[in-house]
């Protein structure tokens, strides 16, 4: 897209018309209302058409001024840190935090070039420990250490 | 005299043993997150809000307000010693702090940051017991047009603050006002954005959208580039300023503290702006201001007097009017609503001893951060030597024991996670999170406010102009965006910010 001058107004633009249009589309199922008595719809609507029309200029403009170009998306990192915390979501409820937090810790570990298994599995250990004792046991959160699987 | 009687109230209830321990583990903890590199004082705030849900009300808040000044404390120490300023309100201290770190003069410039904050914490604590009880009087006479024109104010000077694009800053508001929209409609009761989804009928948690935006989305653009750091490694010594750079610093802290008091207050400001306008002040006002830039002391304990001062005086919005004007008053009002406080005029009548507890906490605060962190500056430092491989996996692990513990549900992990995705990309494309931050909390007052406003004004939308205080406040915020939308004054804007 060479006549893109600005990729990031761009791309800013794209996603805020894309968050405007959805509000406008999914508000049309909601009821409009009048001013006087606003109905759900109302202000979604008036804020998905702001936010679309935001969307518009900010494309027409990454058209008119020149910007730099957005750099390469770090994909692998944010694959390993995310997939890490919906895997702690998933975990969390069956086998308890302990166990999920050193899954989460490995896994987001392998995100850095530094990832060595020993010291992260310290670090893993140590965080499921501390994490046990001073928010479980000491602040009293209610929060299951071992979990389902394990019969708790 | 009121004011002493309330703050004898306020002192009452904050000297209890257990209060001032909250407050003590509040600030110590707030200092060794807040020490981290790259983590600021709301990401800070944000991970540390889980240890306060089982506690008490007051107790809880007392060790909140503590977490806040000790992760703002933190953030000076790292900008100083390893010019990695958190966030945008020490960006200013590492300039000359960092520039004193290297000549060897780092304890120094600690100890000119922690006596500039102490003696500004300390008349802010004043000011706040002075001017927020007649501002709560006067916001109980606000009706909802004048609400409604405040929060549009509020957003519009978020806007204007924020750095980098204006228009961005623009959607992100809007979007985060979409955000906050989610969920039940409180009037008619339909679900409004929620996919069916059952967890979302409750509406999107605050507290979900700020650890996936500053947590997840910091760390994946910090592992974007995964670079060697260098830290300081030189021993610190001679904390003690002579009494030379006493007499260096006296001004600049009192100036800095005037300025940060007043900007504080206003919506939208707080410590980011107090600390900038505060070194270009000192920048003018200086027999030495060919040392700027170089490690000129009053570079130092100017700004860190006055982000500490306007950090304190942001307080009187969030108390009074139940209003943020700054990312962390948002994580503060979330924290009184999952307490069961409904933040605005009335608190201050209903519950005088929470309001004026955490008043006289906030004094209470600044003495041990005075005390007890330069005695642990070395403690601080380790802190801040952890390397960041070792880091990373463990704030997720508080991102993600934090998110879980609001309600048990995995879903809110995973809503994290979405928006730790879409932080990353907003950092990206150079789209600043703060500003929809405000916009998810003030969503839903502002939505009722509206329609309030309108209800009474038998839909007619002059009522905004017609009424004076809100008529101003719209007036202010369509000069705010006039200023800034001057070419001359745009271009002024980006040097400020590039400085």
């Amino acid at each position: 897209m060479t006549f893109v001058r600005n990729p990031k107004d761009f791309w800013a633009g794209f996603l805020f018309m894309a968050f405007g249009l959805g509000a406008l589309l999914m508000a049309r199922n909601y009821d409009m209302g009048t001013a006087l008595r606003m109905g759900p719809a109302f202000f979604p609507t008036m804020l998905g058409a702001l936010l679309t029309l935001i969307g518009v200029v900010s494309v027409v403009r990454s058209l008119l001024t020149q910007g730099v170009k957005v750099n390469r998306m770090a994909l692998k990192e944010m694959a390993l840190v995310v997939g890490a915390s919906l895997l702690f979501g998933l975990l969390v409820r069956g086998a308890g935090i302990a166990i999920s937090i050193v899954v989460l810790v490995m896994i987001s570990g392998l995100a850095s070039i530094k990832f060595k298994v020993a010291p992260f599995l310290g670090v893993a250990i140590g965080m499921a420990i501390f994490i046990s004792l001073v928010f479980v046991k000491a602040l009293g959160l209610q929060l299951p250490i071992f979990g389902s699987w394990f019969g708790y | 005299m009121e004011i002493f009687s309330n703050l004898a109230l306020g002192f009452d209830t904050a000297f209890t043993l257990s209060n001032l321990l909250y407050c003590l583990i509040g600030v110590l903890v707030g200092t060794a997150i807040g020490v981290l590199p790259g983590l600021g004082p709301t990401a800070t705030v944000a991970i540390l809000l889980p240890l306060t849900f089982s506690l008490n009300p007051i107790p809880a808040l007392i060790m909140l307000s503590g977490i806040y000044y000790g992760a703002q404390y933190g953030g000076s120490t790292t900008a100083i010693l390893v010019n990695l300023p958190g966030e945008s309100s020490s960006v200013v201290t590492a300039i000359d702090g960092y520039q004193m770190a290297r000549k060897g003069q780092a304890g120094k410039a600690l100890a000119s940051a922690a006596i500039g904050s102490f003696v500004a914490g300390s008349i802010a604590t004043f000011v706040i017991a002075l001017f927020a009880p007649p501002l709560a009087d006067v916001a109980l006479e606000f009706g909802p047009a004048e609400y409604f024109s405040l929060m549009v104010l509020g957003l519009v000077a978020s806007i204007v603050l924020a750095s980098g694009s204006l228009l961005r800053a623009v959607g992100m508001v809007v979007l985060g006002l979409l955000f906050g929209i989610v969920g039940t409609d409180v009037n008619s009761g339909a679900q409004r954005f929620t996919f069916g989804i059952p967890e979302l009928s409750e509406g999107v948690d605050f507290v979900v959208v700020a650890m996936g935006m500053f947590g997840l989305g910091e760390i994946i653009s910090n592992l974007e580039n995964q670079r060697g750091r260098s830290v300081l490694s030189s021993k610190i010594e001679g904390l003690m300023p002579t009494k030379d750079d006493l007499k260096r610093i006296v001004a600049p802290v009192l100036r800095g503290t005037a300025l940060g008091s007043v900007l504080g207050i206003l919506p939208g400001g707080g410590a980011m702006l107090s600390s900038f306008a505060s070194y270009a002040l000192e920048k003018k006002m200086s027999k030495n201001s060919s040392e700027f830039g170089k490690g000129a002391i009053e570079g130092v304990a100017g700004p860190e007097s006055a982000n500490n001062a306007g950090a304190q005086t942001s307080f009187i919005p969030m108390l009074t009017l139940g209003i943020p004007s700054n990312p962390v008053m948002a994580l503060m009002i979330g924290a009184m609503m999952i307490q069961g406080i409904q933040p605005g005029p009335t608190v201050m009548t209903s519950q005088p001893a929470l309001f004026w507890g955490i008043i006289a906490s906030m004094w209470i605060g600044n003495f041990f951060l005075i005390v007890l962190n330069l005695p642990l500056i070395g403690l601080w430092v380790r802190m801040i030597m952890v390397p960041y491989h070792f880091l990373y996996p463990g704030i997720l692990v508080f991102c993600a024991i934090g998110v879980f513990s609001l309600s048990n549900s995995a879903f809110d992990i995973v809503l994290m996670s979405l928006f730790g995705i879409f932080g990353y990309v907003c950092t990206k494309l150079e789209m600043e999170p703060a500003p929809m931050l405000l916009g998810l909390i003030i969503g839903p007052m502002m939505e009722e406010y509206l329609r309030r406003a309108l209800l009474l004004s038998d839909a007619d939308p002059m009522v905004f102009v017609q009424r004076p205080v809100s008529a101003t406040m719209l007036a202010l915020a369509a000069l705010a965006i006039g200023i800034v939308l001057m070419p001359s004054l745009s271009k002024k804007r980006q040097e400020a910010f590039a400085e």
